[in-house]
């Protein structure tokens, strides 16, 4: 029990995650609120489908695909629709959830409303630390979650790429003052956040189902992990998502009849801390600005 | 008695003939009220029966989120509670919709002071986020508690206002109209006796600096979510009754991001944006689904035109409209026929611009 409880609960919340970091960097540095962003993992864990079942790749190779046209579509939306109204932030929201019931009527249209499954990688289990059984699959998941984090901390700190993303997102006139190209870096970063998506839908594919309707629960949990984390805050979000990750786990798994709850329980945490910190537990607010 | 009359007739030729925009919503309710004439098809008379009910709710997100600034991500949670007090109240104790549509809207005002106790301290997305987790818990809680409530199912079996479809259009109607009128001084800034509308203003334009003049931003915040909560509710009440059910999907996210949807595509901090989005784009999927090939994808025409609508008039479909037919005196604000040369109060000249160029 213990055991799948952590697993689990490392699995929703790298998910949960890597989701949220590539929603707070669209929102930190092209100040978009895209809520299409959970949208384009479901479009990727599709892609990935369609390439498998349909053309007959192998799994890694229709994971890369799918990942790399994930980014590419996520950047022509970015070009196509939100960069034209950008000055209207009500308008780029709308479009951006016109944009996830597009995704999902498309699906819905052309692949029914049946739960979908892919194989996973390698089928099987595997004994670890003396007598615990894994399934390969959920090994492989926390591995590469762990690689794309670790990835993901390493572009933003220490390349050249990474201190621009940061510069655009923390003042992005003083950016534009100082020659960086604020709408290509808006556009590599929604590419960035693009990859990101795509790659948590190769992670949940092969552990989970596959629905026309799967972008709505983690939508939820990810604009509330990077409210619970402070909004601008990337490790704030990451922390965020591991945070409800572990309590919607522990809940479904403790709480008799707990899987209609789980999503409340995460919320009601998400309410507490922010009646108690209102900026989140790692934003940061003006104190001039707190009322 | 003629000569309050006479003076009504001379409001209504001085105040809102000259407006296009006024014109044109005094002709809209005209049409509304005498559409049973046109046609008394039982399933068209049920849509524009939803519409009215919708368009009530949508306009209580714009009261909200469009003149308080407060961006309520779970506005269905007004909706869905006055819905299931409506149908907890008919089902178990018989009572009479009259008395349960006003309990379910009270009922609804309640949550909403509740809901607006986060308001008090958190702002802008924080504040957005916050209320979208409340109808998600109280779903969860719902489904949990499934023998009262219905769980999925929800509870049927409502009894319905009157079995005379003709007849439920025209209370709706009426309801929507007043408690539209009621809104609409609600935030009307000019108002010399109500002095909410510029208050409220005030405070979603700056906060900071409305508290400096001496406002209790924290008593209007929450009048602002009470006064939401009272109409979303009774949306919900409506709805109860009209449907003749209350299930999950009056509280869902779908809902409202459809109302925030038709908010935004009408012209959001205009009273009337939500109401045009409700009545054109509610009907639009319906009548799109009367095609059988266009039935299938309408939901896909649907965003294709919200995302094309959108990218050309950003700021919505209403003040679209009103820029083209109507143009604000620069010198005293008021509003102009927009082929006028001179201000019809202070003779000031419009269109600046062209004088210019």
């Amino acid at each position: 029990m213990f055991e799948a409880i952590l697993i689990n609960s490392l699995i929703t919340g790298g998910i949960y995650a890597i989701l949220a970091v590539g929603f707070s960097l669209i929102f930190g540095v092209a100040k978009i609120l895209n809520m299409a962003h959970t949208a384009f993992y479901m479009l990727s864990g599709f892609f990935i489908y369609i390439a498998i079942s349909f053309i007959g790749l192998p799994l890694i190779i229709s994971d890369i695909i799918a990942i790399m046209l994930t980014a590419v579509f996520a950047m022509l939306c970015y070009k196509l629709l939100f960069d034209r109204v950008k000055e209207q932030a009500n308008a780029v929201m709308i479009i951006s959830i016109a944009l996830a019931m597009l995704l999902q009527e498309i699906f819905l249209m052309s692949f029914g409303a049946e739960y979908k499954q892919i194989p996973p990688f390698i089928p099987g289990f595997v004994e670890i630390f003396g007598g615990i059984r894994v399934t390969w699959q959920h090994l492989i998941a926390i591995g590469s979650l762990v690689i794309v984090i670790s990835a993901m901390w390493l572009l933003l700190q220490k390349t050249k790429l990474g201190k621009t993303i940061r510069v655009v997102s923390e003042d992005r006139e003083i950016a534009n003052l100082m020659g960086i190209n604020v709408s290509n870096i808006c556009l590599i970063t929604v590419g960035i956040s693009g990859i990101l998506a795509g790659f948590a839908g190769a992670i949940v594919i092969p552990l989970f189902t596959l629905h026309p309707l799967m972008w709505v629960p983690p939508l939820v949990a990810v604009l509330a992990a990077v409210v619970l984390g402070g909004l601008g805050s990337i490790w704030g979000s990451i922390i965020g998502a591991f945070i409800l990750g572990f309590a919607e786990t522990v809940v479904v798994f403790l709480v008799p009849m707990g899987s209609f709850l789980g999503g409340a329980v995460s919320l009601i945490i998400m309410i507490i801390v922010l009646l108690i910190r209102p900026e989140g537990l790692f934003g940061v607010v003006f104190e001039g600005e707190r009322l | 008695m003629i000569d309050y009359f006479l003076w009504a007739l001379r409001v209504f030729k001085r105040e809102i003939l000259v407006i296009p925009g006024k014109t044109i919503v005094i002709i809209f309710y005209i049409f509304l009220f005498l559409f049973p004439l046109i046609t008394a098809d039982h399933y068209v008379l049920h849509v524009l029966t939803t519409a009215a009910i919708f368009a009530i709710f949508a306009t209580s997100w714009d009261l909200l989120a469009g003149y308080t600034g407060q961006i309520n991500l779970g506005h269905a949670l007004f909706f869905g509670v006055g819905a299931y007090t409506v149908a907890l109240l008919n089902v178990n104790l018989n009572l009479p919709p009259w008395i349960t549509i006003p309990i379910g809207s009270i009922v609804a005002v309640l949550v909403g002071l509740i809901a607006g106790i986060p308001a008090l301290r958190l702002k802008g997305f924080y504040l957005a986020l916050v209320t979208l987790a409340f109808p998600i818990i109280l779903s969860g809680i719902i489904l949990y508690f499934a023998d009262i409530t219905g769980g999925e199912n929800g509870i049927p079996g409502v009894k319905a206002l009157s079995s005379n479809s003709i007849f439920n259009y025209y209370i709706i109607l009426l309801i929507m109209a007043c408690s539209i009128f009621i809104m609409y001084k609600l935030i009307d800034a000019k108002s010399k006796f109500i002095r909410t509308g510029v208050i409220l203003q005030a405070i979603r334009d700056d906060e900071i600096s409305a508290r400096t003049s001496g406002i209790n931003t924290t008593k209007y915040k929450l009048l602002a979510f009470a006064f939401s909560g009272l109409f979303a509710g009774l949306a919900g009440s409506l709805y109860a009754v009209t449907m003749r059910v209350a299930g999950l999907s009056t509280m869902e996210l779908s809902l409202t991001f459809q109302a925030i949807l038709w908010t935004i595509f009408g012209g959001i901090g205009t009273i009337y944006g939500p109401v045009l989005g409700v009545y054109i784009l509610f009907p639009l999927i319906e009548f799109l689904n009367l095609f059988p090939i266009v039935g299938e994808i309408r939901f896909i025409l649907f965003a294709l035109i919200l995302i094309f609508v959108l990218l050309f008039m950003p700021e919505g479909i209403g003040p679209w409209v009103r820029d083209k037919i109507e143009i604000n005196c620069p010198r005293c604000k008021v509003a102009n026929i927009y082929k006028r040369r001179k201000c019809r109060i202070c003779g000031a000249t419009l269109h600046i611009e062209k004088i210019v160029t």
